[in-house]
């Protein structure tokens, strides 16, 4: 037996679905390799009796090996938790437990008791830079034994979204779809299947139609409305944008950097974006673009029948306020 | 003295109630009683005393010597403790079925003292359409000693079916000199600061009374005022739309933070907490976080009701200085409310016309309008304090 067994007791720790089903398959198919005849016993927490799990554990007649996993460890009773513990202290051999435990306080008893008992603990934790799911799509490319160029795994993450299980879905089906004399998926590769944004917020909208762009703005706002982001924030994101213009413009001319910033409490890299986005407004141009996003944000409580319209029709007007030369 | 001293410049509408409490009296002395009517809708402007009125004559309904004003009973009802005055003022955005259907329920009791049971609903227009759909059978035939009194600024601020169902008591204006009267001989402010804040107040005597007692509310009216003067550009639009927010959200929450404090802990304590012996002392009983739940969303929309509230003080304030705008405008002969800021005034009615200052009255009632909608207040106010430029 070549392969190295698994430790007799895994804690899986962390949020993030995907990667904890990964290591807990890792695991079982460690235990396999060991022992080709395990049996597997898929258990949820919840279900869990007590006395089950000794009862899994105690050694069989024909010292057959099984894997036990319990999966939501965070809803195991009181007495199966403490039987657990005990278990972790005297592991039986031949045996491989694993147990997956998304974090936070809920059967947190378990997880400190393993811990000290000595199970291996593997972490697990959600991805939140966007840096690190850039090394997770690259990661995964890897895993399919090919290459991605940067770019294109960038336009990968901007196109499908954060979701891990979406994102690994999104990298096997580029894996298996693109050629593979070439060894690198560059970023035309990652554009013919995925384009656009999965996610728009409101402030992206906000800036396209500041700046004048239409076509783009009102592009985004399909995307966002799409996705599911709220009417009333993409209008409260319109009226903050609209707001910042309103109050960089109106600010007294001898006040320069970090003073400006503090005068108008916002951050100095905002206030040098909204400078830029400036160009083009007039005060009379502005103030008739908040009229349209007050009409707009009363029509999306209720006062009209489609808040998408009301949104496309706010944004039209917000554009050609700019365009207005008094 | 009689209970309906207390209502100014109303001599029209204390008749008529003088003369039903009469026919009531009549009416439970085993008589006809004609002249009496089981629903009434007092309307009027705001604080022209629709609930003092609607409170005094449930005072004279109920007192045996129709509203003496000086007896137990008539004390009774002026604190709201006596046990057939069934007193309901929504303190949320609106009133809804479900509590007017228990409401409904109260009132179908007998009186205890025997005489009237009687239901002062304030703010009537608060009810939803469906709230007062549910409280139309009740209204039309209630049991034969249940009256009902509701409140509500204008009779058209009821749906027809109600409206329909009730005698109809429209109380006016009262005079500013009335007003400063009343100031100067109850509350015993100095006849020049009476006379201010009845002005200031139009016919509002509430508002009047806080002008004249509270440095505070005379310092916010002064804030507001210097609003449209301050109005030069983009920029001072939008910060004066934002203190305008602001002072509202931070009186909301002056006014209610104690109370809800008080009111949570109360709560809590009738669910558990604190409490010793065995199997307690475990935090909450069943029941208690749902029950907890639910007096957060109350106190949410009582907030949002006096953050409304308030905006809406302000707003009117300034539609009164751009009346009194119009009024120099066009020549007419009125006393300004605002007189104490007469220099703006006449500055603001040579540099523009009477149709900018019409304009300028319609952006701030589409402000209130957008506000009544649940139009997000700051963009709301943006609106219109841009709408308010030179």
């Amino acid at each position: 037996m070549a392969a190295t067994s698994p430790a007799p007791v895994t804690l899986v720790l962390g949020d993030e679905e995907l990667l904890a089903d990964r290591a807990v398959s890792a695991v079982v198919a460690a235990a396999r390799e060991v022992d080709p005849g395990l049996e597997l016993h898929d258990l949820v927490g919840a279900k869990v009796e007590p006395g089950q799990v000794s009862g899994l554990t105690s050694p069989s007649l024909f010292g057959d090996g099984a894997a036990i996993v319990i999966r939501s460890a965070q809803d195991l009773g009181k007495d199966v938790i403490a039987e657990v513990v005990k278990y972790t202290a005297r592991p039986a051999e031949g045996i491989v437990l694993v147990l997956a435990h998304p974090g936070g306080v809920k059967g947190k008893a378990l997880v400190d008791g393993v811990k000290k008992a000595g199970a291996q603990v593997l972490t697990v934790s959600k991805i939140t830079k966007s840096g690190e799911r850039l090394d997770f799509v690259k990661g995964e490319i890897r895993r399919a034994g090919r290459t991605i160029a940067p770019d294109a795994a960038q336009a990968l993450v901007d196109a499908v979204g954060s979701d891990l299980r979406e994102l690994a879905a999104a990298c096997s089906q580029l894996a298996f779809d693109t050629p593979a004399d070439r060894k690198g998926i560059d970023a035309a590769a990652v554009a013919r299947y995925y384009r656009g944004r999965a996610e728009v917020t409101g402030f992206t909208v906000a800036d396209a139609a500041v700046e004048g762009r239409l076509a783009d703005a009102l592009e985004q706002l399909r995307w966002a409305l799409g996705t599911g982001v709220a009417p009333v924030l993409l209008v409260s994101a319109l009226a903050g944008g609209l707001r910042s213009l309103a109050k960089v413009g109106g600010a007294p001319r001898n006040l320069r950097g970090g003073q400006l910033a503090s005068h108008l409490g916002m951050p100095p890299w905002k206030v040098d974006r909204v400078r830029r986005q400036l160009g083009g407004w007039r005060a009379d141009g502005i103030a008739r673009a908040i009229q349209a996003v007050a009409d707009a944000d009363e029509q999306v409580k209720g006062g009209g029948a489609d808040p998408a319209y009301a949104l496309e029709h706010a944004v039209q007007t917000i554009v050609a306020c700019r365009a207005m030369t008094r | 003295m009689s209970v309906f001293d207390d209502l100014v410049g109303q001599e029209r509408a204390a008749a008529v109630l003088v003369q039903a409490a009469s026919a009531a009296a009549e009416a439970v002395a085993g008589g006809r009683g004609a002249g009496m009517t089981h629903a009434w809708l007092f309307t009027g402007p705001p604080g022209s005393g629709r609930s003092t009125a609607a409170r005094a004559f449930a005072a004279a309904l109920l007192c045996p010597d129709r509203g003496c004003g000086h007896c137990e009973l008539c004390h009774q009802v002026a604190i709201g403790s006596h046990p057939d005055l069934e007193s309901v003022r929504p303190q949320g955005l609106s009133y809804s079925v479900k509590q007017t259907r228990e409401l409904i329920l109260r009132a179908a009791g007998a009186p205890t003292l025997g005489r009237w049971r009687v239901v002062l609903f304030e703010d009537a227009d608060r009810t939803t359409e469906a709230a007062a759909n549910a409280l139309l059978k009740a209204i039309e035939e209630p049991p034969p000693r249940t009256v009902w009194l509701l409140c509500s600024p204008a009779p058209d601020d009821m749906v027809t079916t109600i409206r329909s169902r009730c005698r109809l008591i429209t109380l006016v204006t009262p005079s500013a000199a009335a007003v400063a009267n009343v100031l100067a001989t109850r509350d015993s402010v100095p006849p020049a600061l009476a006379e201010f804040a009845a002005r200031a107040a139009q016919g509002d005597i509430e508002r009047a009374r806080r002008l004249a007692l509270d440095e505070e509310t005379r310092r916010r009216r002064e804030a507001v005022l210097s609003i449209p003067v301050s109005l030069s550009g983009v920029g001072e639009c939008i910060s004066a739309a934002e203190r305008l927010v602001k002072t509202a959200e931070e009186e909301a929450a002056a006014a209610t933070a104690e109370l809800n404090e008080t009111e949570t802990t109360e709560l809590r304590k009738a669910y558990g907490e604190g409490s010793s012996g065995k199997g307690l002392n475990k935090g909450l009983v069943r029941g208690g976080a749902g029950a907890l739940k639910e007096l957060e969303d109350r106190q949410k929309s009582r907030a949002t009701r006096i953050k409304r509230d308030t905006l809406d003080v302000a707003l009117l304030e300034l539609v009164a200085f751009y009346r009194d705008v119009l009024a120099v405008q066009l020549g007419a002969g009125v006393v300004l409310a605002n007189e104490d800021r007469r220099a703006d005034i006449d500055d603001l009615a040579r540099t523009t016309t009477a149709e900018r200052s019409l304009r300028r009255i319609d952006a701030i009632m589409r402000c209130r309008e957008r506000l009544a909608a649940n139009v997000n207040p700051q963009i709301a106010v943006e609106a219109m304090t841009l709408a308010l430029r030179p």
